[in-house]
Parts: C-alpha cells; sequence; structure tokens
C-alpha cells in the first residue's frame, strides 16, 4: 500500500493519497512507513518540478497534500524520532518588502529535499537576521526580495551579517522578481539563484549534500 | 452622414481612438490649447511614432521610447511616496519634474501613486502602503488574500457583478463591510415588493456605509482633478499620456484579487471545470470595464498587467488551457472595439512566445520584462509590436555606459524594421536618474530609422 500512496501522491491523486493515508491508519500501518511513503513521493514531486513536468499547480497541492497526510497523523506524529536533516538555511523576505510567494515556494523545495529551514517572515531587518543566525547556526542564508527596494536591503542585511562577525559562518544567497548576478556583486551575496532548484541546488553544493 | 460607433471597423474603430488621441480637449470639451507651435508639433509626431510602431504598417521615425516609472518621480524628486500620496499638489510637481527632466514620447500621467486619503477612508485591506503597513519612503505592496472561497465559483458564475457589490466590496475594504447585507436588484420588479428590497438602505450600518463611499467620491473627485490637469498640462507641452484605461487577464482577476496565488493554483486540481467557467464569466466584465474607459478618454491604449501566466508558474499545458483562452477573449472583444491592449508581462514569456503570437497584426503591444527580446522579434516580430525590455538591475546598479550597450543591442535586434519602442522592463521606484537618461537620450540618437 506505501508504493500506491507514494504514486497517489506523485502523481496529484489528492482523494485517493488521503484515503490512503486514513486506511494505513486504521490498518494499523507505522507511521513512520507512512511518512517514509509521504517523502519518497516529495523527491518525486521535486524532481518533476526540476524536470519542467511540475509547476506551481503540483507544488502548492503536493504542500497541501503533506499538511493533511500530518493532520491526520498528528497523534501519531509525537512519538517519531527527528528525521535526519542535511543542513540548516535561515530564509526571509529583506525589510521593505512583504512578498512571500517565492520564498514560501523556497521553502518547501529546501523542506522535502531534507533542509531543516527557519522562515522568518517577511519585512525582516536586518538585526533579525543576526540573531537568528547566532541562535539557529545556519550554513546558508537566503534573502529573498520582489521588489527594487530589496536591493538596497539585501546589501544591508549582508553587511548587518558582516558587521557581527558572522560573514565567514554561512553562504548567503540572494532571490526574487528582479534579481540577478549584478545584484549579487551589488549586495555581496555569495550567489545568486533563479528559481527554487536553483536555491536547493546552491544549499546542497555549499552544505556537501547529495 | 458619419457612420455611428457601432458600424465602423475595429480597424476604423482604432483609426477614431487614434484620432481623438492626437487632438486633446481640455475639461469643457473644446480643444486645449497648446503652449507653443513646437508643443503642438512634438504632441503629434510623438503619438505618430507610437501608432507606428503599433500598427506596423509604415515604419516611425525613430524606436519611441516610452520609460514606465512605478514611484520613481517621487524619489528622483526627493519626495517619500508618502508625500505624493497624501499632497497631490506634491504628486503633481513630482510627475512634471518627471515628464519635464526625461522628455519621454509616452507617459504614465500622474496616477500612480493613488490618493492615500480616499484608501484610509475605505480602509483598504488588498494593499499596505506608506503609513499603512510600509514606510513612508518605500511604494504600496499587495496582500494577498482568499476574498472567495473555493465554495463560491457558483455564485461568481451565476452573478459575477453581483459577487463584486456584495461580496467581495466588504470583504476588500473595511468600511464598506455592511454592503453584504444590499439587496439583490434584480428583486426590484414590482410595485408591490419593491419597497422589501430597500429596507437594507435604511439600516444605520449600510447608512453608515453610503456615507464613506460619498466621502471617498469626494476624495476620488479631488486627486483626479490634479491627475486631470497634469494630463492637460503635460498635453499642452507636448507629451501625450498614453493609457486610457485597464484591465486584466480573467485568471489574474481570479489569481490575485479573489482566490489568491494558492487559491487559484489549487483549483486547477481540484476543481478545474468551475474555474474555466469562472474565467469565462469574467471576460465580458474585462472588456467591458477596458472599452468604457477607451471610449470616455478618446485613447486606445489599454494597460494589461500580466501575473501567473509567466514562465515558471504553470505548464505550457496550463496556460493553454488555464490562462490563455479567456485571456484572448478579452483582447480580441478589446481589438474589435478599437482599443490596443499594452499587455506587461512580468516576469519571463520564454516559453509562451509561440502560444501568443495568435493575435491580429498590429493590434496588441508586449512589454516584456526578463523574456529574450531578439527571440520574441523573432517569434512575434510580423504579428505585433514588442515593448521593453531594459533590466531593473541594470537601471538600479548599472553604469551609463552599460545602459547604453544593453539599448543598442536591443535597437539593433529587436528595433529591426519597426514594431519596437524602448522601455524597462518592468516599473521602477528607486533607479539612477542618470541611467534612465541615458536610455532615453541613447535611444532617441542612435533609434533613428533611416
Amino acid at each position: 500500500m506505501s508504493k500506491q500512496l507514494v504514486n497517489a501522491i506523485a502523481d496529484m491523486n489528492e482523494a485517493e493519497a488521503l484515503d490512503l493515508v486514513r486506511q494505513m491508519v486504521e490498518g494499523g500501518s507505522d507511521p513512520t512507513a507512512i511518512l517514509e511513503a509521504t517523502r519518497e513521493a516529495m523527491d518525486i514531486v521535486g524532481q518533476r518540478y526540476e524536470a519542467g513536468t511540475y509547476y506551481l499547480p503540483e507544488l502548492m497541492l503536493a504542500g497541501e497534500m503533506l499538511n493533511e497526510i500530518a493532520d491526520i497523523l498528528k497523534p501519531e506524529l509525537a512519538k517519531l524520532p527527528e528525521v535526519k536533516r542535511h543542513g540548516k538555511v535561515l530564509i526571509g523576505t529583506v525589510e521593505g518588502d512583504i512578498h512571500d510567494i517565492g520564498k514560501n515556494i523556497v521553502t518547501f523545495m529546501l523542506d522535502v529535499n531534507g533542509f531543516e529551514v527557519l522562515d522568518l517572515g517577511v519585512d525582516v531587518p536586518p538585526h533579525k537576521f543576526v540573531e537568528a543566525i547566532r541562535d539557529f547556526q545556519p550554513q546558508v542564508v537566503g534573502l529573498s526580495g520582489f521588489l527594487t527596494l530589496a536591493f538596497d536591503t539585501m546589501k544591508e542585511t549582508v553587511e548587518a551579517i558582516t558587521t557581527a562577525g558572522q560573514r565567514d559562518q554561512v553562504k548567503i544567497m540572494i532571490g526574487g522578481g528582479q534579481m540577478g548576478e549584478d545584484i549579487k556583486e551589488y549586495t555581496g551575496a555569495d550567489a545568486y539563484g533563479r528559481d527554487a532548484m536553483a536555491g536547493v541546488s546552491l544549499a546542497q553544493k555549499w552544505v556537501g549534500a547529495k | 452622414m458619419e457612420k455611428q460607433w457601432v458600424e465602423l471597423s475595429p480597424e476604423e474603430k482604432q483609426d477614431v481612438l487614434f484620432r481623438r488621441w492626437l487632438s486633446p480637449k481640455g475639461p469643457d470639451g473644446s480643444d486645449l490649447p497648446f503652449q507653443s507651435q513646437e508643443a503642438a508639433q512634438s504632441y503629434q509626431e510623438r503619438i505618430e511614432r507610437i501608432k507606428d510602431a503599433i500598427q506596423m504598417k509604415k515604419l516611425p521615425d525613430r524606436v519611441p521610447v516610452c520609460p514606465l516609472p512605478s514611484m520613481f518621480p517621487a524619489y528622483d524628486a526627493g519626495m517619500t511616496v508618502q508625500d505624493v500620496m497624501y499632497d497631490y499638489d506634491k504628486c503633481h510637481a513630482a510627475w512634471k519634474k518627471f515628464v519635464l527632466d526625461y522628455e519621454p514620447d509616452g507617459h504614465l500621467s500622474s496616477s500612480a501613486p493613488g490618493p492615500g486619503k480616499f484608501y484610509e477612508i475605505l480602509d483598504y485591506k488588498l494593499y499596505a502602503w506608506p503609513g499603512h503597513g510600509v514606510a513612508p519612503e518605500h511604494s504600496y505592496q499587495f496582500i494577498e488574500g482568499e476574498y472567495m472561497q473555493a465554495d463560491e465559483y457558483d455564485a461568481l458564475i451565476q452573478d459575477p457583478s453581483g459577487f463584486f457589490s456584495n461580496a467581495y466590496l466588504p470583504r476588500a475594504f473595511g468600511a464598506l463591510g455592511p454592503f453584504q447585507m444590499l439587496p439583490f436588484l434584480p428583486g426590484i420588479l414590482e410595485m408591490y415588493g419593491v419597497a422589501f428590497s430597500f429596507i437594507p438602505y435604511g439600516l444605520p450600518p449600510v447608512q453608515g456605509a453610503l456615507n464613506a463611499i460619498m466621502e471617498a467620491g469626494n476624495e476620488a473627485l479631488k486627486w483626479v482633478t490634479m491627475v486631470g490637469g497634469f494630463d492637460g498640462e503635460m498635453a499642452s507641452l507636448g507629451f501625450p499620456s498614453m493609457l486610457a484605461g485597464f484591465t486584466k487577464a480573467p485568471f489574474d482577476t481570479l489569481g490575485d484579487t479573489l482566490r489568491g496565488t494558492k487559491g487559484i493554483m489549487l483549483d486547477i486540481h481540484r476543481r478545474p471545470d468551475k474555474l474555466l467557467e469562472a474565467l469565462d464569466a469574467l471576460v465580458p466584465l474585462m472588456i467591458k470595464m477596458a472599452v468604457g474607459a477607451a471610449i470616455m478618454n478618446g485613447k486606445p491604449i489599454i494597460f494589461m498587467p500580466l501575473h501567473k501566466g509567466a514562465d515558471g508558474f504553470l505548464s505550457d499545458q496550463q496556460f493553454r488551457t488555464f490562462y490563455w483562452p479567456s485571456l484572448r477573449k478579452v483582447l480580441l472583444g478589446l481589438i474589435d472595439e478599437g482599443c490596443v491592449p499594452l499587455l506587461a508581462a512580468e516576469g519571463g514569456y520564454n516559453s509562451r512566445l509561440e502560444v501568443i503570437k495568435d493575435l491580429p497584426r498590429g493590434k496588441v503591444i508586449w512589454m516584456f520584462d526578463q523574456t529574450d527580446m531578439a527571440e520574441a522579434k523573432r517569434v512575434l516580430g510580423d504579428t505585433a509590436c514588442i515593448f521593453g525590455n531594459v533590466p531593473l538591475s541594470l537601471l538600479s546598479v548599472g553604469t551609463p555606459e552599460q545602459v547604453k550597450a544593453y539599448c543598442k543591442d536591443l535597437i539593433d535586434t529587436a528595433g529591426q524594421g519597426g514594431g519596437f519602442i524602448m522601455a524597462n522592463g518592468a516599473f521602477f521606484d528607486d533607479i539612477k536618474g542618470e541611467n534612465l537618461k541615458a536610455m532615453i537620450d541613447f535611444t532617441k540618437e542612435y533609434g533613428v530609422y533611416r
């Protein structure tokens, strides 16, 4: 049944997937197996997104299914051991900008690719990034921004991280509507990612995963 | 006898709208006097140049250049966005400085900042603006929400206008919350019963909302007096205002405004038939809002910002199924009425070019942002005018020399044989003025067709 579940999720058959999860829970299946199947399906979703067969509707539906399955499993979930993660990524939309769709997609893709992600939300001032680097200890920081004003606040954020003496601890990537290599240079970040998969590849390269 | 509007062909209607644009009117309907012979001539030349680029019947004298700013004029005049949203004189001054300093072929009027106090009166929920969720110096920003629930498709499909007035408005504007109590207007039919329909208008909360509407109306009038005066003054100095009105792709109306990005993306899988039905239901509304504005303002160009059909959002199949058919119907409806849609394709449209070329020649303008312009020229070159695409990153952090090199390349490729308007790729806020000047001055010099 878990093979069936993997396919149902990966092929976007939401109703079938949720039915299967309920049946498996009622039949006394190990929640770890259900989660394992879900993760395997998310890997396939990620691969199909990377290959250009899946787009936002599929990523968003996959995210929904993940939440719905977690809701069904909730009582069981507490007993589970922590999943082994490749590394930690801190992410947020920089100060002055309140756009979050791109950031949420990158967060989701990092999560399904095995990263522990701390999302600071939108309109995040530089000092919040500095505090979170201190407390969360990420290897990678992702700065998101949709508007041109983000060029300057990204630069200020990188400067604040440098001033706090944290620049050598983290790799910094930027992404969003009007970003590019020239803006990477301008802000002092380490790399620019064109889309969510580029962000995942950068993070994987930097933490030595895969 | 002159033919009635309905008797004209689409071609003739477009000609009438261009002719009306060429002879600007004052507030009383009489011909607007130009401030000099030179201004009158520049005004004609600028519109003819834009028209030739759009229609592709004859080569323009040179590549037109139409920078489309967002809040740049405020920054360039040393003002904050809050200043120009709340002080209409300041807005007028900043946008006038922009037009006179940069001398664009077509400008976007002074309407972009909008009236701050008006949004306050109505407690607008769809955006954050200076003092209301963003800092005084920053531009207003969209706040996504689910303003229509997944189970409301039938309500929208059966009565789209009613849905907007009685469900959407009360949710999008805090002050209009009581409008959810408004009656179903087609119920006002006979002597008997007609008064029942009017009961809600007697209720204090509804009357409070109506008072807010009147106050907002007064503020809108005050603001539009500034905008109208601005357009008239710029025309008298030789600078045409480009846009007659705006509308949207049905998919974006549903996805940006009503269901939100997540909502509409999920609906593609969860309720595709309802989604398609709703997109079709919105088509006549999207046509009507633009055509009315074009006829009233006597100009052909209708602005259409495109959002959720960009590269990466939808698959090719999804774009062809959910995004393009209803958009194409809107475009054909506008073209039939003589309008020229200016489609601002934000993000990349590289994977959409083959699909979107399916339109009559010389009737639309495609504004491209991160689309390969040489490829766009190759695919669309013999059907549509292309517009853009100087990157905001280059205008922000590049040098004038880099901007000129980029523009030279654009003119050499996209500009070949006409059908091209030089512009930025996306709307700009705080970029370097010298870079903008380089884009404009270089185009005027190098973009001459010989």
